[in-house]
């Protein structure tokens, strides 16, 4: 057990090194640095670059080192705490993303709940009625759910809600409570306002979820501790929520990672359609202005929250299924 | 999707009479019935090709035969795009900007424009005086078909006026460029860097997840380690910053090749996973360490004795890797970092539709989402289907 915690954890450190590799190298890839998109942008603004030649921003940021060096830089920075200024918003890294990380987190972590509690009870339903309307319907459903790319399913939402109810869908808070202090109202609001996001983000992962737990289920159903206990006289109700069900469920778990990491991924694109105050649009406009430190900053702060997210879920899994314990 | 396979299975028997003409053509039976049940087919399942037993398990699949044929459609438009577009996809006509779509018709009235004082919002009025004519195989702008013979004959277009500012099926966008004809052309780029992609990404996996399998020990352990720290990157952040440090200057056809590249990326990993376990379950086999024995070089080996057993599984995956590329593409050139104007996908088309303002005013930019979701569709249900139909012996 503690072999398959050790051995999950190095693979995630391991992840984590890979990913601030590639944010550094993404950072870098565009053509010019820092030093003269900054004085590109100093001098659209009309200004004079006060004094500052290339050369001298260059030694400022240690951008005329080698690149090991600036990555070890970067690094040592990031790994203090610091991750450092965005050149488009001049303010620290830190301070643009800290709110915004955790509400990311919140909606991958909402679009999850909404996942299991949805499809679980749907597969189950489709294995008991199996060729039933309501199996059929769902099913078609499900295919549709998973054809859709969840971008595509907001912007269709977004259109019917407003033309059909008059609904502005998008953003996390209310009016009022836009720039409002943490209450137990903005609380309440959050969470309805969570509804529509997380239903966009999880209908893929639900349509995948409950094809997975039908077919489980349907495994199971044919199994003799099922006809024993049917045989004794349980009833169905209470049978199929005591045995079958949770045996099925196991095989489920190990969907827990890959589902999350799809999640949280998956979240910066619809925040981007649906305006939600998460990283996702943060991340656009800091691609699109050219911004790499803070681009890379999020690819490397959303990295981070995949792999701890893909961990914990591991070590969820494992606590939940035995034979993942002992095997390891 | 083997339950429902099941469930298909049942229907066709308990509708399709049992082929009176044992020996008939199998092309020309009707909707065949599960192989086993098939009255007095034994020897003719017995002498049929691994192709023909998977043809025959494909067409039971009735979604897949339906997607087949909903591909094939769309990729003859594809092929034929310039015939079946009437307009120039990049001519924008500032006096039609956002016209509503007017469907069709034998005829168009020319618009015109009134212009609301306080919102100044256009409203087309159709000025009934006046009508253009609409037929078939008319001339419009020149273009070669298949990069072969330059023409101007198109399917659909006016006489009187130029199609591209009279005739407006789907509307026009923004720029005043007619949605339909945009919507034709969007159909070629998306669908063929869709295809594109999955070469790359084929290669890729075939390659690595061929050495993974064939070779295991640690070579199987490296790559199958890359492989999980892939999977658990966060994909779509990737992509983004790859797609956004490519250069705003380089050319459209050198961003297409960027663009097909970083989405291959992804695809292959599960490519890779898919041919490995084929791998695997194949070289343990008796015929296998014979081949050995008798002295076939790895070489032939794989490519004589293995790679034909798992071909049709291959084929399967690709199939179902290729939607991922098509969405990647959309979703990447929908956010402004992909394809950019002149060229045209459906992801580049979206990116007019991108705030609810536009999209609840003119409605029909929100069009290009039909095809990319049958698009999808099509492909996940002749994979499903080919992925059945893969092993034709299986029950």
């Amino acid at each position: 057990m503690l072999r398959f915690i050790a051995r999950r954890t190095a693979l995630g450190v391991f992840t984590l090194w890979v990913i601030s590799v590639l944010s550094f190298v993404i950072i870098q890839l565009p053509p010019g640095d820092f030093a003269t998109s900054y004085l590109a942008r100093v001098s659209a603004n009309g200004g004079a670059a006060a004094g500052q030649s290339a050369a001298q921003i260059r030694a400022d940021y240690g951008l005329d080192q080698p690149l090991y060096m600036q990555y070890l830089k970067w690094m040592n920075q990031v790994l203090h705490g610091n991750l450092g200024m965005s050149l488009q918003l001049q303010r620290p890294v830190a301070d643009v993303l800290s709110e915004r990380m955790l509400l990311t987190a919140i909606v991958a972590l909402a679009a999850l709940v909404f996942t299991w509690v949805v499809a679980i009870p749907i597969g189950v339903y489709c294995a008991v009625r199996r060729y039933s309307i309501g199996d059929y319907a769902l099913t078609f459903l499900g295919f549709l759910g998973l054809a859709i790319p969840n971008f595509l399913l907001a912007l269709a939402l977004m259109y019917v809600a407003f033309s059909w109810f008059g609904w502005s869908v998008g953003g996390l808070y209310s009016q009022q409570y836009q720039t409002a202090p943490w209450s137990l109202a903005k609380l309440l609001d959050l969470s309805q306002h969570l509804i529509i996001p997380s239903l966009i983000l999880g209908a893929a992962g639900t349509a995948q979820l409950m094809r997975i737990m039908r077919a489980n289920l349907l495994d199971e159903l044919g199994k003799p501790y099922v006809v024993t206990a049917r045989a004794k006289g349980l009833r169905e109700r209470q049978l199929i929520r005591k045995y079958p069900v949770r045996v099925a469920m196991n095989p489920m778990a190990s969907y827990i990672s890959i589902l999350s990491s799809q999640l949280i991924s998956g979240s910066i694109i619809v925040s981007v359609v649906l305006s939600l105050p998460t990283v996702g649009p943060t991340l656009l406009a800091a691609l699109q202005a050219q911004d790499m430190f803070l681009a890379g900053a999020i690819i490397l702060l959303v990295g981070a929250l995949t792999v701890v997210g893909t961990l914990i879920s591991d070590l969820l899994l494992m606590w939940l299924d035995p034979r993942i314990r002992h095997a390891g | 999707m083997p339950d429902n396979q099941v469930e298909l299975d049942a229907t066709a028997t308990a509708t399709v009479q049992p082929p009176t003409d044992a020996v008939a053509e199998p092309a020309i039976v009707p909707a065949v019935p599960p192989l086993a049940e098939e009255a007095g087919s034994d020897d003719r399942i017995s002498v049929a090709s691994q192709r023909r037993l998977i043809w025959w398990r494909f067409k039971r699949h009735k979604l897949a035969m339906a997607g087949a044929v909903v591909l094939v459609l769309f990729y003859l438009v594809a092929i034929g795009a310039d015939f079946f577009a009437y307009a120039d996809p990049n001519l924008s006509d500032s006096s039609h900007l956002l016209v509503p779509p007017q469907g069709i018709a034998l005829h168009v009235h020319p618009l015109t424009v009134t212009r609301d004082p306080i919102s100044l919002e256009a409203h087309y009025a159709p000025d009934t005086s006046k009508s253009i004519a609409v037929h078939f195989f008319a001339h419009g702008y020149r273009y070669k078909l298949f990069g072969l013979f330059s023409t101007d004959i198109h399917l659909i277009g006016t006489s009187g006026a130029p199609a591209g500012k009279s005739l407006f099926v789907l509307g026009s966008d923004a720029y005043g460029r007619d949605v339909f004809s945009r919507l034709i052309i969007a159909t070629r780029t998306s669908l063929f860097i869709g295809l594109a992609g999955v070469v790359i990404s084929v290669a890729l996996g075939m390659l690595l997840g061929g050495l993974s399998g064939y070779y295991g020990g640690w070579v199987d352990t490296v790559i199958q380690r890359v492989i999980e720290i892939i999977r658990s990157l966060p994909t779509i952040p990737l992509w983004m910053g790859l797609a956004a440090a490519m250069p705003r200057d380089w050319s459209v056809l050198r961003s297409y090749f960027a663009i097909t590249i970083i989405i291959s990326l992804i695809a292959w990993t599960e490519l890779a996973r898919v041919v490995r376990g084929r791998f695997l379950q194949v070289r343990d086999e008796d015929f296998i360490l014979a081949a050995e024995l008798v002295g076939a070089r790895p070489r032939r080996l794989i490519f004589k004795h293995m790679m034909p057993l798992f071909t049709s599984h291959i084929i399967a995956a690709t199939t179902l890797a290729i939607p991922l590329m098509i969405v990647a593409e959309t979703s990447l050139s929908f956010l402004g970092l992909g394809l950019r104007d002149p060229a045209v996908s459906w992801g580049v088309m979206l990116q007019q539709a991108q705030n609810i303002q536009s999209v609840a005013l003119s409605p029909w930019l929100l069009i290009p989402v039909i095809p990319v979701v049958l698009a999808i569709l099509a492909f996940n249900f002749v994979g499903d289907g080919l992925r059945d139909a893969a092993d034709p012996y299986e029950s």
